[in-house]
This record gives C-alpha cells, sequence and structure tokens, in this order.
C-alpha cells in the first residue's frame, strides 16, 4: 500500500533555500518593470507626460495603453478578458475606476530604477464622484463604474438565483418559525507570502514567448496569451516554478503580467515584474465582498424546513472572478448546507464598484465559503430563538447516510456521506457536554466562554465539462505517465502545486496503481511544454480531477502491461490477475512479472499480439461526472473579554471527511492551514475602503494575517467516505477547513456574547468590532466610518 | 532620487567574505538576492511583518527588508545556505521535512533561521515558547502546528548540529 503518511519530495530543495520561485530567476540582459498605479478611486484621466521618465538615464521604455495598442500588430491590449467575459484594462486609458489601478508601465535596467521613474510620471486627473458602499450601487442617480461598456447606464452585472422560489415562499408561509439576518462576508484576500510577478522572454528570432509567471493555471493562461497577443499559442511556453502559496489569488491574469510581455516584445530583452504587497493587496484578485439576507423557516420542535437568501455580491470595477461561466455566483446554491430540508431559494445581484477587481478567490470552493457562513449564522440563530442546544438541533437536521445520493433543492447532487457520525466524533473529541458545563460555570462568575459548531459540505472538483467552463475551456484535466524500459516513471499532470505537495502525493496514485515505490515516480507540473492540456489547481480541484486522471492513466498502462505480461508467460490474457504489485498467473501466483519487468519486455523484441503497440505509456483526460462533496464538522472554542473587545481562540476541533487520503500527512496540513484561515477571516482579515474609496488595508501592518500567537493546536478527527464516483475514491481537501472554520469561530463568539444580547456581528470580530456589538452599536466592517 | 555614489560593502556572508559596489539605500534582502544571487531567502512584505526574508546578522535574526546593505558591511549574514554543514543538514532542517513544517516553501528559510537561533539560546523550548519566538513571522499554509512539532523535533535530536 502505497498511500500514507510519505514525506515530501519537494522538501528536499525547499528545506535547502533551493526552490525555484519566479523572482528567482534572472536571465542575461534581463530589465525590470514597475507600475503606475491610480492613487484614487474614480477620475477620468486628462493627460499623461512620460517624458521625463523616459529621460531617465536607466530607463529602456515607458508603456501606457496607448503604447499597448499598437506593440503586437493587429492587436489592442490595453483591455484584456478576464475570466468571467469581462473585459479589464490593462492600462487605463479614459479613467481609473479603483485606487492602485494600473496606469503605465515603465521598464528600466535595475528594480530600484525602475520604481524612481515611476515618479517622474505626470498624471492628471479629473475626480468623479465615487461609488464604494455596494448597497448604493443600484440606486438611481449612483455613478456609472463601466461607461466603457455599450450602453451601461447602471452597476448590474448579473442577477442569478436557483431553486424553486414559489415553493419555498409556500413552505415559510406555513412555518412555525422564521428566523432573518443581515450579514455581511467581508471583502478579503487571500495574500500568499509570494506575490505575484512574471518574467516575459520575447525571442525575436524564433517568435517563441517563454513566460515564468505565478499562476495556478499555467495551461489556461497560455491559451489566454495566444488569444490576447495573436502570439501562435504553440510558440507560447508557460512555466509556473514553484509558487509561495495561491490561495486562488494566482488564478487570474493581472495586467502587469501583460506589461511585462509587452515589455519584452518592445525591447526584444528579457522583463521581470514582481508586484510588492501593497499592489497585491490593493489591485489583485479580492475575495468574498458578500452582502446577504438569509432567513430560515422551522417547526417549533427544531424542523428545519427552507432556507432563503438575496445576496449583492461586489466585485469591484471589473468583474474578475474565476469560476465555471454558467455560474456567476459560483457554487452559492449549496447554501442549503447539509441539512435535510424541504425547499430553498437564493438570488444574488452582482455590481460594479469603484474597487479593486476580482471576486471568488481565496480557497472558497467557488463561493461555497459564503454559503457555509449564511447557513450556519442562520442555525445557530434559529437554536437560539428555539432555546435549543446549536449542536442538537444541527444533528436533529443533518442528512441521513440513506440519503445519498442526494438531489439538493438548488440542484446539486451530493455524491456520499455520513453527517452525523461526523459530527458525533467532533463532539466526543471536544468533550462536548463538558464544554457545556465549564460555559455553564463560567458564567456565573461573569466570565465569557463560548463554544461554536459548524457543519459543512462543499461541492469541489469542477466539474462535469459539459456544464463548467471557463472562458470556453472545459474544466477537465489530464495526465500522461510515460514508462521508461527500467520501470521507472514520469507523470506529467496539467495541475499545478503551490504547496500541496502534488510531486508526492501524484507519485503515490501512480505507485499503488502499479505497484511501484513513489521514489521511481517523478512528477512533472508547471510547465506547459512538458505537461498535457487542463484547467489548473484551485477550487481544491487537483486530486478530484487531475488525481482522477493519474489513476486511469495508470490503469491504461497495467492493462498494457498485461498484454506483455501474458506473451512473456505464455498465458491468456484471461488468466492473469492482478495481485501483489504484479501480473500473476491465476491458481499460480509464482508465475508473475511485475511493472519493472514488463517494461523492459515492452521495450524488447518480445513478440506481442497483433495490433499491440510496444512500450506502455498511456494518458487519460478526466471529465468529472460529477463534484464530489467533502464535508466536516468543527467545534471552536473562545475566551471574549466583553471590556476589551479581545477574543482568544482556546480550542479548536475539526473532523474532516474528504473521502479516501492518499497522503494523510499532507491531508492534515492542509486542515491546519484552513483552521489558520478561519481565525484570521473571522478575527482579524478585512480589506475595508474608506467614502473616497482608499483602500485601508495596503500593508500587512493593516491587513492583519493570524501568526503563531493567535492560531491554537488544532485537535483533528477523520471520518472516510469515499466518493462513488471517483476512481480512488478521494474528494479533495484543500480549501474546507477555510470554507467551514469562519463560521464555528463566529458562532463562537456570539455563543460567549449571548448573555449580553448580542445576536450578531459582522467579521472580522475586532476588538473594536466585538465591543461596538456589546455596546448594541454595531460596526459596519466594510466601510470606514460607516 | 539624486545620484549618490556607490559604497563598497564586505559582508562575510555564510563564511565567505563579499565584496560589492552597492548603492546606499539598497536593501540587504535585495543585496542578498540579487547582487549575490543567494535567492533562499525571499522578499515578502516591505514592512517587516511577514519574515520571510529573516537572515542572521552576526548572531542575530534580523528581517532583511528593513536594513540596508550597508549596515551588513564588516559583519557577518547567515543565510539558509548557511544551514547545512560539510553536507549535513541542520537538525532544524531535518525537522521541517520530517513534520511537514512546510507546505509552498516560501517562509520556510526565515522560520528555520529564528529556529536555530531559538535552540541555540533555549535548547528544549516549549511550544509556548517556540510561537513566541516565531510570532514576527507568517506562514500561510501550515497554521504553525508542523512548525511547532518540527522545532519540538530539532530540539529533540540535535545530535547532527556542528560544533
Amino acid at each position: 500500500m502505497n498511500y500514507g503518511p510519505l514525506p515530501r519530495k519537494e522538501d528536499a530543495r525547499l528545506v535547502r533555500g533551493k526552490g525555484t520561485f519566479v523572482d528567482d530567476i534572472t536571465l542575461p540582459g534581463m530589465l525590470h518593470g514597475a507600475v503606475l498605479r491610480s492613487p484614487v478611486a474614480h477620475a477620468r484621466i486628462t493627460s499623461i507626460d512620460t517624458a521625463a521618465a523616459l529621460a531617465h538615464p536607466q530607463v529602456e521604455a515607458v508603456l501606457t495603453g496607448r503604447d499597448l495598442a499598437g506593440t503586437l500588430p493587429g492587436r489592442d491590449f490595453s483591455w484584456m478578458p478576464t475570466l468571467s467575459g469581462d473585459v479589464q484594462a490593462v492600462l487605463a486609458t479614459d479613467k481609473v475606476r479603483f485606487q492602485g489601478q494600473e496606469i503605465a508601465f515603465v521598464i528600466a535596467r535595475d528594480r530600484y530604477s525602475a520604481r524612481d521613474a515611476l515618479e517622474l510620471i505626470a498624471v492628471e486627473y479629473e475626480p468623479l464622484p465615487v461609488l464604494v458602499d455596494a448597497t448604493r450601487a443600484l440606486d438611481p442617480g449612483a455613478p456609472v463604474v463601466r461607461d466603457d461598456l455599450d450602453g451601461r447606464t447602471d452597476n448590474r452585472i448579473f442577477h442569478w438565483s436557483a431553486g424553486d422560489k414559489a415553493a419555498t415562499d409556500a413552505v415559510f408561509a406555513a412555518a412555525d418559525v422564521v428566523v432573518t439576518q443581515d450579514m455581511l462576508y467581508p471583502r478579503s484576500h487571500p495574500s500568499p507570502l509570494e506575490t505575484c510577478g512574471i518574467v516575459a522572454d520575447a525571442d525575436p528570432v524564433s517568435g517563441r514567448l517563454t513566460i515564468w509567471s505565478t499562476s495556478q493555471a499555467p495551461h489556461a493562461h497560455r491559451t489566454v496569451y495566444a488569444l490576447i497577443t495573436g502570439i501562435p499559442e504553440h510558440k507560447i511556453r508557460v512555466v509556473s516554478p514553484d509558487l509561495g502559496g495561491g490561495f486562488g489569488n494566482k488564478v487570474p491574469i493581472y495586467p502587469g503580467y501583460l506589461c511585462a510581455i509587452a515589455g519584452s516584445v518592445r525591447t526584444g530583452r528579457p522583463v521581470k515584474w514582481t508586484e510588492d504587497r501593497s499592489e497585491n493587496l490593493m489591485a489583485g484578485s479580492f475575495a468574498r465582498d458578500y452582502h446577504m439576507h438569509g432567513e430560515i423557516a422551522a417547526s417549533r420542535d427544531g424542523r428545519i424546513l427552507g432556507l432563503r437568501a438575496r445576496v449583492l455580491a461586489d466585485h469591484g470595477a471589473f468583474n474578475g472572478a474565476a469560476q465555471p461561466s454558467k455560474y456567476p455566483a459560483g457554487f452559492f446554491h449549496i447554501f442549503t448546507g447539509s441539512y435535510d430540508l424541504r425547499a430553498a431559494h437564493c438570488e444574488v445581484t452582482g455590481v460594479y464598484t469603484n474597487k479593486a477587481p476580482g471576486g471568488v478567490a481565496y480557497s472558497c470552493s467557488f463561493r461555497v465559503t459564503e454559503a457555509v457562513y449564511l447557513v450556519e449564522r442562520l442555525v445557530d440563530l434559529l437554536a437560539r430563538e428555539l432555546g435549543m442546544d446549536p449542536a442538537q438541533l444541527r444533528m436533529a437536521n443533518l442528512l441521513q447516510p440513506d440519503q445519498f445520493p442526494y438531489a439538493s433543492p438548488t440542484g446539486l447532487v451530493y455524491d456520499s456521506g455520513d453527517y452525523p457520525q461526523a459530527l458525533r466524533l467532533a463532539m466526543d473529541l471536544a468533550g462536548y457536554a463538558d464544554l457545556r458545563a465549564e460555559q455553564a460555570a463560567r458564567r456565573e462568575r461573569g466570565q465569557y466562554m463560548g463554544i461554536g459548531v459548524s457543519f459543512f459540505t462543499e461541492g469541489v472538483g469542477a466539474g462535469p465539462r459539459e456544464h463548467m467552463d471557463i472562458l470556453g475551456l472545459a474544466m477537465a484535466d489530464a495526465a500522461e505517465l510515460r514508462v521508461h524500459p527500467t520501470g521507472k516513471a514520469v507523470l506529467g499532470v496539467s495541475c499545478q502545486t503551490q504547496g500541496q505537495g502534488h510531486e508526492t502525493t501524484f507519485a503515490q496514485i501512480v505507485a499503488e496503481e502499479l505497484g511501484l515505490d513513489p521514489d521511481d515516480v517523478d512528477v512533472v507540473h508547471g510547465d506547459t511544454d512538458r505537461t498535457p492540456f487542463g484547467l489548473g489547481t484551485y477550487g481544491s480541484r487537483s486530486t478530484a480531477v487531475c488525481g482522477a486522471a493519474a489513476a486511469i492513466a495508470a490503469r491504461r498502462v497495467r492493462d498494457r502491461a498485461k498484454i506483455v505480461a501474458a506473451a512473456m508467460l505464455e498465458v491468456a490474457e484471461s488468466d492473469l490477475e492482478w495481485a501483489d504489485r504484479a501480473w500473476r498467473v491465476r491458481g499460480d501466483p509464482e508465475q508473475a512479472r511485475n511493472i519493472g519487468e514488463i517494461a523492459m519486455a515492452a521495450h524488447s523484441g518480445l513478440r506481442l499480439p497483433d495490433g499491440i503497440e510496444g512500450q506502455l505509456d498511456a494518458r487519460a483526460v478526466y471529465n468529472p461526472p460529477n463534484l464530489t462533496f467533502p464535508f466536516g464538522a468543527y467545534i471552536c472554542v473562545t475566551d471574549v473579554d466583553p471590556v476589551t473587545g479581545q477574543v482568544v481562540v482556546r480550542r479548536f476541533i475539526a473532523v474532516d471527511d474528504c473521502g479516501v487520503r492518499i497522503n494523510p500527512m499532507i491531508v492534515e496540513g492542509q486542515i491546519h492551514r484552513g483552521l489558520a484561515d478561519g481565525v484570521g477571516i473571522a478575527l482579524m482579515q478585512a480589506i475595508t475602503f474608506d467614502h473616497q474609496g482608499n483602500c485601508l488595508a495596503g500593508s500587512l501592518m493593516d491587513y492583519l494575517l493570524p501568526t503563531s500567537a493567535e492560531v491554537p493546536s488544532p485537535e483533528l478527527g477523520t471520518t472516510v467516505t469515499p466518493s462513488p464516483h471517483h476512481p480512488i475514491g478521494a474528494k479533495g481537501i484543500g480549501e474546507s477547513a477555510t470554507v467551514g472554520s469562519p463560521a464555528a469561530v463566529v458562532n463562537s463568539v456570539l455563543d460567549a456574547l449571548a448573555p449580553l444580547g448580542v445576536r450578531h456581528a459582522d467579521m472580522p470580530l475586532t476588538p473594536a468590532v466585538v465591543w461596538r456589538a456589546v455596546q448594541g452599536q454595531p460596526l459596519r466592517t466594510d466601510l470606514a466610518g460607516g | 532620487m539624486a545620484e549618490e555614489p556607490d559604497v563598497r560593502i564586505t559582508v562575510n556572508v555564510n563564511g565567505a567574505d563579499c565584496s560589492r559596489d552597492v548603492e546606499p539605500r539598497l536593501l540587504l534582502i535585495h543585496f542578498l538576492r540579487d547582487d549575490l544571487g543567494l535567492t533562499g531567502s525571499h522578499w515578502g512584505c516591505d514592512t517587516s511583518n511577514c519574515g520571510a526574508c529573516v537572515v542572521w546578522l552576526d548572531e542575530r535574526p534580523v528581517k532583511s527588508c528593513t536594513i540596508l546593505a550597508v549596515i551588513a558591511d564588516g559583519r557577518r549574514v547567515r543565510t539558509v545556505e548557511g544551514l547545512e554543514r560539510d553536507g549535513v543538514l541542520d537538525p532544524v532542517q531535518v525537522g521541517f521535512a520530517r513534520c511537514h513544517g512546510l507546505q509552498c516553501g516560501f517562509c520556510t528559510p526565515g522560520m528555520m533561521l529564528t529556529a536555530r537561533w531559538l535552540l541555540d539560546h533555549h535548547p528544549d523550548p516549549p511550544p509556548a515558547a517556540i510561537r513566541e519566538a516565531l510570532s514576527g513571522q507568517v506562514c500561510r499554509c501550515t497554521g504553525y502546528e508542523n512548525i511547532i512539532r518540527a522545532v519540538r523535533w530539532a530540539a529533540e535530536n540535535p545530535t547532527s548540529v556542528p560544533e
């Protein structure tokens, strides 16, 4: 058995400081780019004067939007398509629409000179009214952010709904109890420790463009670059080397990438651009920013009957969300969560504002994070309304194992699950009854201890290709397995690791299928010249989609090996069975050939049946028949000081079921990360703006990330419910804890504050937010002074 | 913007003297990465919040994004490339790999250098002391738990530390 906690192949280089991150790459003659950004959120550009910058002795070129119109013949890439099919300015020509928007690109001989020359560019702005408050975006007379779009007179991007409205309204009309709550999932940012960057090398002789970039989807990026620049796709190579985290931040194509490409074409030399942390936080793809109105209907005895949600989704100045194109709100319709209810309906309206573009990104499994938060807050509020224990209310309403596959009221089909088992295990690990007793005792002493529960179901591994695509590219992934004569193998995969350990996990998948040692399998990823096409790593897709492709490719190798083994052993194929890492003769298991022996024979002059090619190589493209549905139960214990507003997370218990675990060590590491995200998102992290559209979280001094001082030692539990449709039963784990844990933290804090009459407060629950909630003066967390 | 003449500095990096002419404003992290090609130390935030750039200056961990290269003139710098001795990994490096104390590996060099400093001064630190020592650095992947375990492992397995 090759599944198990195997140390990672990646670590040998990374602990020696020998990784290769994009900014580590230096090419002969390489130049350095820097982006001039708008200091204001909404203004017409009346002039851009680059003369002084061009006169700087170290500057080679300065690009504005006008220059991008003529860099490549017949191509204007001053605008580019976003992954949602909107268009986004690469370098602003008409007006700026958010603070930090790209206006010009300086190319100089060194990093510092490029930054110096930015200060020599003179831009004149004519200020425009600023739209920062998403709740005013659809007001008559609101400033129109996107007057570049034909006929556009308002800020509406889309309106989308799921579920049966009439049936849901009927359930609500007849219900004993309806609980309602407005809640904000504030704008957040994945903020990987490595910011985004690129080295672009356009070779004027060969016509080849080589790109090293921070990309979670190198193949999709190559296609988009070809479409934008007109450079033939086979002349473009995208390499995504070691990445310093991604979490969704490295899914989009950013204007800086195209500027570096244009700069390299212009100068005939390689151009590097690495954004700084402020650029990353102010202009890189954000996440969340969902203003949600939720309602839950139930019977007086605690039976959940229905859910309704109305959501206003702030997508910023350009709709840069990356999600399947038919799902503008991602998989938000999974908001019915893990509960057996009669009807549900949700509607989401997307709007433009004068804030940085994006949407979705940040380990959210395409908006499942927002959906889980909504339903888990509502269930807690319902428990309070009914006077029931929130864990018991959940237990009484969870889907039962015999209900799977389960068709949800909004059109999803959950593959498998044993939800009560997971919640029971979490409660056992937590010592739930004892915690409640301790809480009661502490309350007697005037101490505010909280116990927060959340239960989540994710839908990951997008998706069936017929339903899910990005810019028309179906969300399938591929694996290509080459087996050398000595039985050593190289697996090329279309996904890309940002720390998830694919070089190890995928070797384990192949080794398990072929009876090899994981050391005998090298995994190649993140290089479009060396790997097959696929949509990449985000939305917890890698194991769920590309992992399946790897297993299928390995099984195809094994099938081919069977034919060769039959020839070697001079028996019929039907006499062979795969057992104990070899093809063996049924009833005579000593007569056997392993993959190493077979591979050598497959490359030899051995006579094979007519029509059978030699060698063993195989490939597979995996088109998932459905999403996979990981789930879990989390319990968070906090201590809250209502006088200072400070929250201490004392314990975090997490039971995750992601189906079959290939490498449990790596799986647990992914969960640890997501729980830290839960602490950060619930208590610290938010991208806030003032009324002029100034971003107030432009550095890590203002955008607070959790450290070892805030995150407790997690206590993990495991259940395993294999996915019935996945070749190895795996479901995906990359985002589960980020999706499931913020609700547990918030529920815990509000549970602590319940005796003070606090019903709800929006994230992040900073000391100020908590204190104001205790005072009965809730603080709006998307707008400063709001 | 005023052009200032370059300054000749000599820094002992991982035991070898390195002399370069540098701009007075050059940050130590850029000196290490761009001038010396030692790319194991990473740049992450500019504001000394994240610690991806932590190296030793003489005997103390510093954030090299907020130290000028000229400050290091005549002094010793130790980077992740100097953790390994004579082909033998430092126990901290072994511990990080064994305990899954890293995922993307971007914060890892800085974390390991602080951990080495901690263990040199406090050979058997309890988890709370490790958390305290590392609390000025950010990891976005591990949630810190396995980093704490990695440092504990190194504390319990100090045998390959070269004296």
